[in-house]
């Protein structure tokens, strides 16, 4: 059984300009010790995928207007609070983009390491800092007992990002939803930060969620990847089989519009148009309106998400067809 | 050789701190640039790279005289910069433009895109007003908007258009140089795409000059001819964009290098990687010497004891280090 199974999750913000389907049938699943990447660009909808499984969308203007998200045995979309707390923060915990912004600013990191271990668990006080010191040191701040009792602003960005991580992993939790941790940093900064995910993902042997628009982090951390746009899920496979053997357009055409696996000086290929916008209904494939092989088959009807081999799924009627070769593109 | 249209000579750019409840007084400087020397010729594209904190913006502005200068000189076409009278410089800014990392914050949110455009046009006087709508026609062609939008306001466009919107006001008076600051960072990769096509495009077809800052090497070494490498205010590194991203010779280059991501997963799981330890260091108060050694895994004692020259590395390429021949 998988640790974490989302069905045919539906997020919607109801706005005065409209209804905005951020996320519009969204269902994947993620086993134990298990890495799986997230991957699109800003307003596909992965964030606020990980915000309704953590049960951070707020209500109003968001709607979770239908799914489960089946965590261990526990719908974590429609438990009652009590359960839900009980799991959020202790089991599954989250990491966000902007330390700054997620760290409270008026309260030592002390206080806000042992405050998950408080409110979970029942261990002392004496006990939980000791625990929260040792987190501290598990990811790598030099000194930790003098600077657990700095306040955020006290830390550097790369530092808070550790903290921050520190926080997240004190309980030990069998999950972690990582929301682009380290888009905010520099790459070397960010390396460090990585390679810390990683070692404690093996250490602790936590599943993890890594949310991110960066296709190199994506390969080097994740065993498998999903490509989200428009609020679905375009592509979902192995980390290797997406980069190798990619069958959804759109995952062709981003891996295409990075300047990294391009000949220097060339022209990049640009994907035409703008973004989707969710507001509107969209009665097809959500990248038909961009795609350079649509036809009318592909703005008809919604394309559903189905493995063309084990453990390789996408939402191209083409590919699938056998009309067009992505891969060969 | 084509001439160098910008030279920069030792350029120093310090900011004070000052301390003090009722009498301030400066206790320190943050040396955000400390002696950078670089030039950049007719039509050539020159990437600047570092972490941030590093000083490239500072770099960038100090150019434009956004800053003042500490010390060295800033020359744009033969020109000091820094000794150019108020009307001087007025004429020399029609030769150098920038573009912003933020179109959300560098666009006036009151002005449609025909003002936003039509402004430069206007106050140096380049067009008479018969012909500034046919000019703004213009420019919304080359950085392919069409004219019709002249008329919105920044809010009604998507990022990658209002980044078009800014290059095309930076293209409004015809200048010789650019510099860009960060243009690609705030966009998605496929807008991303868009926008370097485009400013390579430009480059091209107006034999102009970029000076383009990114902390993204990948980014940098497409669009770039010549990439310089920063660190703490200083220039570790200088050379032809491939060249340096793909064999770089300082240890800073070689940690930067590694630390970028490559999207393959056979490529990016067989890697070595050289992990840096800790942060940058402050630029309040640099290490003596070379400013890298304390994170350097080459560092020898040698390297704390004088600021280490950028030396010949290889054909058309400098490197800051004193150890390069030994650490091959």
């Amino acid at each position: 059984m998988p640790l974490l199974k989302v069905t045919d999750l539906r997020t919607y913000f109801h706005t005065r300009n409209g209804v905005y389907r951020a996320v519009d049938g969204v269902s994947f699943s993620v086993e134990r010790g298990e890495t799986l990447g997230i991957v699109g660009e800003s307003g596909s909808g992965k964030s606020v995928t990980c915000y309704s499984i953590m049960g951070l969308i707020p209500q109003p203007p968001g709607r979770i207007e239908s799914g489960t998200a089946m965590f261990d045995g526990v719908d974590l979309l429609h438990c009652s609070p009590k359960v839900a707390r009980s799991i959020r923060g202790k089991r599954v915990s989250m990491i966000f983009q902007d330390p700054m912004t997620s760290l409270n600013p008026y309260l030592r990191v002390s206080e806000q390491l042992v405050e998950p271990l408080l409110i979970h668990g029942d261990v002392p006080k004496r006990e939980a800092l000791a625990r929260a010191l040792e987190m501290m040191e598990a990811v790598g701040i030099n000194d930790a007992a003098r600077r657990i009792h700095f306040y955020p602003h006290e830390f550097s960005g790369g530092m808070r990002q550790r903290v921050m991580i520190a926080m997240a992993l004190v309980t030990r939790p069998e999950l972690l939803i990582a929301d682009e941790p380290t888009t905010a940093l520099d790459v070397t900064v960010q390396a460090q930060i990585l390679e810390l995910i990683r070692r404690l993902q093996k250490e602790l042997g936590m599943a993890v969620i890594f949310v991110t628009h960066d296709l190199g982090v994506v390969a080097g951390l994740c065993d498998n990847v999903q490509v989200m746009y428009g609020g679905r899920i375009m592509e979902t496979a192995g980390a290797r089989a997406l980069f190798h053997s990619p069958m959804h357009p759109y995952t062709r055409a981003l891996q295409r519009s990075i300047p990294a696996l391009q000949p220097k000086g060339e022209e990049l290929f640009t994907i035409p148009g703008l973004p989707p916008d969710v507001s509107k209904e969209l009665p097809g494939c959500a990248f038909a309106p961009r795609c350079g092989f649509a036809v009318d088959r592909c703005t008809a009807a919604r394309p559903g998400l189905e493995e063309a081999s084990p453990g390789h799924a996408h939402a191209c009627l083409r590919e699938r067809a056998g009309e067009i070769k992505v891969e060969a593109l | 050789m084509p001439e160098n249209i910008l030279e920069l000579r030792d350029v120093r750019t310090h900011f004070p701190i000052h301390s003090g409840f009722l009498v301030k007084h400066q206790v320190g400087s943050v040396r955000a640039v400390d002696g950078v020397t670089l030039s950049v010729r007719q039509g050539e594209v020159l990437g600047l790279v570092g972490e941030s904190g590093c000083g490239k913006s500072t770099l960038a502005r100090t150019i434009l005289q956004l800053v003042p200068t500490t010390g060295g000189a800033v020359i744009l076409n033969g020109r000091n910069l820094g000794e150019a009278t108020r009307a001087e410089m007025l004429a020399c800014r029609r030769d150098l433009q920038m573009i912003f990392q933020d179109p959300y914050a560098s666009l006036n949110p009151r002005m449609t895109v025909h003002a936003t455009l039509a402004e430069p046009l206007i106050v140096h006087g380049i067009c008479r007003p018969g012909e500034v709508h046919g000019r703004v026609a213009e420019l919304m062609g080359t950085v392919g908007l069409a004219p019709r939008f002249a008329w919105k306001y920044p809010h009604e466009f998507s990022g990658g258009q209002r980044q078009r919107i800014a290059i095309a006001r930076a293209l409004a008076l015809k200048p010789k140089i650019i510099i860009a600051d960060e243009p690609v960072s705030a966009l998605d990769v496929s807008i991303q795409a868009q926008i370097l096509n485009l400013l390579g495009q430009l480059c091209k077809g107006m034999n102009l000059s970029l000076v383009f800052i990114a902390h993204d090497l990948s980014v940098v070494r497409h669009i770039s001819d010549r990439v310089a490498v920063m660190y703490l205010g200083k220039i570790v590194e200088l050379g032809p964009a491939a060249d340096v991203i793909d064999r770089p010779s300082h240890p800073y280059t070689r940690a930067l290098v590694s630390a970028i991501p490559v999207p393959d997963p056979d490529i990016e799981r067989a890697r070595q990687r050289i992990v840096l330890a800790g942060d940058p260091p402050s630029p309040i108060n640099p290490p003596a010497g070379c400013a890298f050694h304390p994170r350097c895994p080459y560092a020898v004692d040698r390297c704390r004891e004088a600021v280490p020259p950028l030396i010949p590395a290889g054909p058309a390429r400098e490197a800051a280090c004193i150890r390069l021949d030994e650490i091959g």
